[in-house]
């Protein structure tokens, strides 16, 4: 068995089945969690605190304007970030087969220069987030191996899709398996660290403007 | 085809050229095109053309093993009478079961008598797997194993030419679930030259290119790491594709018949194995130079790779994968639904009250 067939065959099915018993672990564990009960009545009726919730998954998207000067480079980083990874993951020919394969789903590609300026973009912005965490006195403090390691998990993937772009470096097999390889260790330890914020994230802020909503609090 | 041995006072290459009407500004010509097929700087065109001048007939003993016979058909309807060919004359082809005249043991005795005659400076030349379960009982010639007969023909040797995925790495025989233990000529021969032309079929003008340079400068031409010809492997099909713009820019035939196949896009979302293809057929094409399966509207198979056949369907791309199926994505995610519940019940149970804030 070639490197590549090993990549694409046993490791990614592995990788896949550890993603989602992870994944459904976390939210199981989450979700069956006990919780206060509410003794107060609600003061707004389902249909708006389920407004509040949608509010709040976009509002909480942008700091407010009284934050910004603090926050602007790290959010902007961070909207480049996931931005270039929406780009690359969705708009990219070989991602969109991949994703054609497993639902049926197609849609228009965008050409490989496009999704090589994101990908570099993205990388970039990968790069000055860590110098920002490595630099930052608060965000060093606040940071543990997860950040460390899902920041790796992250930029491996790119680093070698721009590589198997060019195909320099070595021939397409090997970087086509070292790119597969990459994604499936982000793959596995996507449920289990910080990374897991793709499935929580905007059901967090969604219940927490539902909340909010339900005790009549701006959103 | 030649049922005699060579014999040392034979006519060289040049003479015999030159009886066919063919002088040294066709040998010339003839060596400008190879030097530039082999990578080689155009200074040696006319040192090869001197050296094929005087060059004698090289003895080739050539055994088929497990093998359909496909590897021989295309070398031998390769081209138009040119001096491709006449090479293919030129070498003293001692030994061929499908094309030479004599069967049983009067073949067998040529056999002996070839290996006898040029021991030692003859090319083995190979086609078809080698399978070695069970003793080798599976493919036999005159009562002896295939393997049996590469290990003593191999040890005389000059080099070897494993023509073909088969002789190369194994190819449709080594595919699972590989019942007769087919492997390749390296699995079983160390210690002795050997150059790979993998392919399915090899691409004719590969091996005379081969024999080319061996005649012209008595050694093997420089081979990459899987033992193949450097000038003839050392790119994928990928990088030398015609449609490799539509790649980069990103256009794609969806189906064989959609506007994009028709426009001549780029066949990867089709199957297309070109990426992690080595093999000439882009440059030096097919019949005569006509095209390729790549221009003829079908993706590359891939089959100048090893283990080509067990590499999942044709028409996968490379960017899919052999992705878990739905009920095993079913199975995990019920396993993990379970395990989820059972930490978090155990927690709850850990905890029976939310303790109210005293604030």
């Amino acid at each position: 068995m070639t490197l590549l067939a090993f990549a694409r065959g046993p490791a990614m099915q592995a990788a896949t089945l550890i993603m989602i018993a992870g994944m459904f672990w976390r939210l199981a564990g989450i979700l069956l969690l006990r919780r206060k009960t509410a003794h107060a009545a609600a003061r707004t009726p389902f249909l708006l605190r389920l407004a509040g919730g949608a509010k709040t998954i976009v509002t909480r998207t942008v700091p407010r304007k009284n934050f910004w000067p603090r926050v602007a480079s790290g959010v902007s980083l961070g909207w480049v970030l996931h931005i270039g990874l929406f780009v690359i993951l969705f708009a990219g020919a070989p991602h969109i087969l991949v994703i054609h394969q497993i639902t049926g789903l197609s849609w228009p590609n965008l050409p490989k220069g496009v999704i090589v300026i994101a990908s570099a973009l993205t990388l970039a912005a990968l790069v000055a987030l860590l110098a920002r965490r490595l630099t930052h006195p608060v965000l060093r403090l606040l940071s543990n191996t997860d950040d460390y390691l899902s920041w790796l998990l992250v930029f491996l993937p790119i680093s070698t899709g721009i590589l198997l772009s060019g195909e320099t470096v070595a021939g397409y097999g090997t970087l086509l398996a070292l790119h597969i390889f990459s994604v499936e260790a982000l793959m596995i330890w996507l449920p289990f660290g910080k990374l897991m914020h793709v499935a929580l994230v905007f059901a967090g802020r969604g219940m927490m403007g539902f909340n909010f909503a339900r005790k009549g609090a701006a959103t | 085809m030649s049922d005699q041995t060579a014999a040392p006072d034979q006519e060289n290459l040049g003479a015999m050229l030159a009886r066919r009407g063919f002088g040294r500004r066709s040998l010339l010509k003839f060596a400008i095109v190879m030097t530039s097929s082999l990578a080689l700087p155009p200074s040696l065109a006319p040192v090869m053309a001197d050296n094929l001048a005087k060059a004698k007939r090289q003895s080739v003993i050539w055994l088929s093993f497990q093998e359909c016979t496909g590897c021989l058909e295309t070398l031998l309807r390769s081209s138009a009478p040119t001096i491709d060919s006449l090479i293919f004359d030129f070498i003293s082809l001692d030994y061929q079961e499908s094309l030479m005249a004599s069967a049983g043991a009067a073949a067998e005795h040529t056999l002996r008598q070839a290996v006898a005659a040029n021991k030692g400076e003859y090319l083995l030349a190979i086609d078809g797997s080698v399978p070695v379960k069970d003793g080798g009982v599976y493919s036999l010639t005159g009562g002896r194993s295939n393997v049996s007969m590469l290990e003593e023909f191999a040890g005389s040797a000059k080099a070897i030419l494993a023509i073909g995925t088969c002789a190369a790495y194994g190819g449709i025989p080594k595919a699972h679930p590989n019942p007769t233990g087919a492997v390749g000529v390296e699995d079983i021969i160390s210690g002795k030259p050997i150059v790979n032309i993998p392919g399915c079929p090899p691409v004719p003008e590969v091996l005379s290119g081969v024999l080319v340079y061996f005649v012209s400068f008595g050694k093997l031409p420089d081979l990459d790491d899987r033992k193949r010809p450097l000038a003839y492997f050392g790119t994928t099909i990928h990088d030398q594709c015609y449609r490799r713009p539509f790649y980069d820019q990103g256009k794609f035939a969806k189906s064989f018949d959609d506007e994009g196949a028709r426009q001549g896009w780029c066949l990867f979302e089709l199957g297309c194995k070109g990426p992690t293809t080595h093999n000439a057929c882009a440059s030096l094409k097919w019949n005569n130079g006509t095209s390729f399966p790549i221009e003829s509207g079908h993706g590359c198979i891939g089959c100048s790779e090893p283990d080509f056949w067990d590499q999942g369907s044709f028409y996968t791309s490379l960017a899919g994968s052999s992705a878990t199926g739905w009920r095993n994505a079913g199975i995990a995610a019920a396993v993990g639904l379970a395990g989820g519940a059972a930490a978090a019940l155990s927690a709850r149970s850990k905890t029976p009250t939310i303790p109210e804030d005293k604030s």
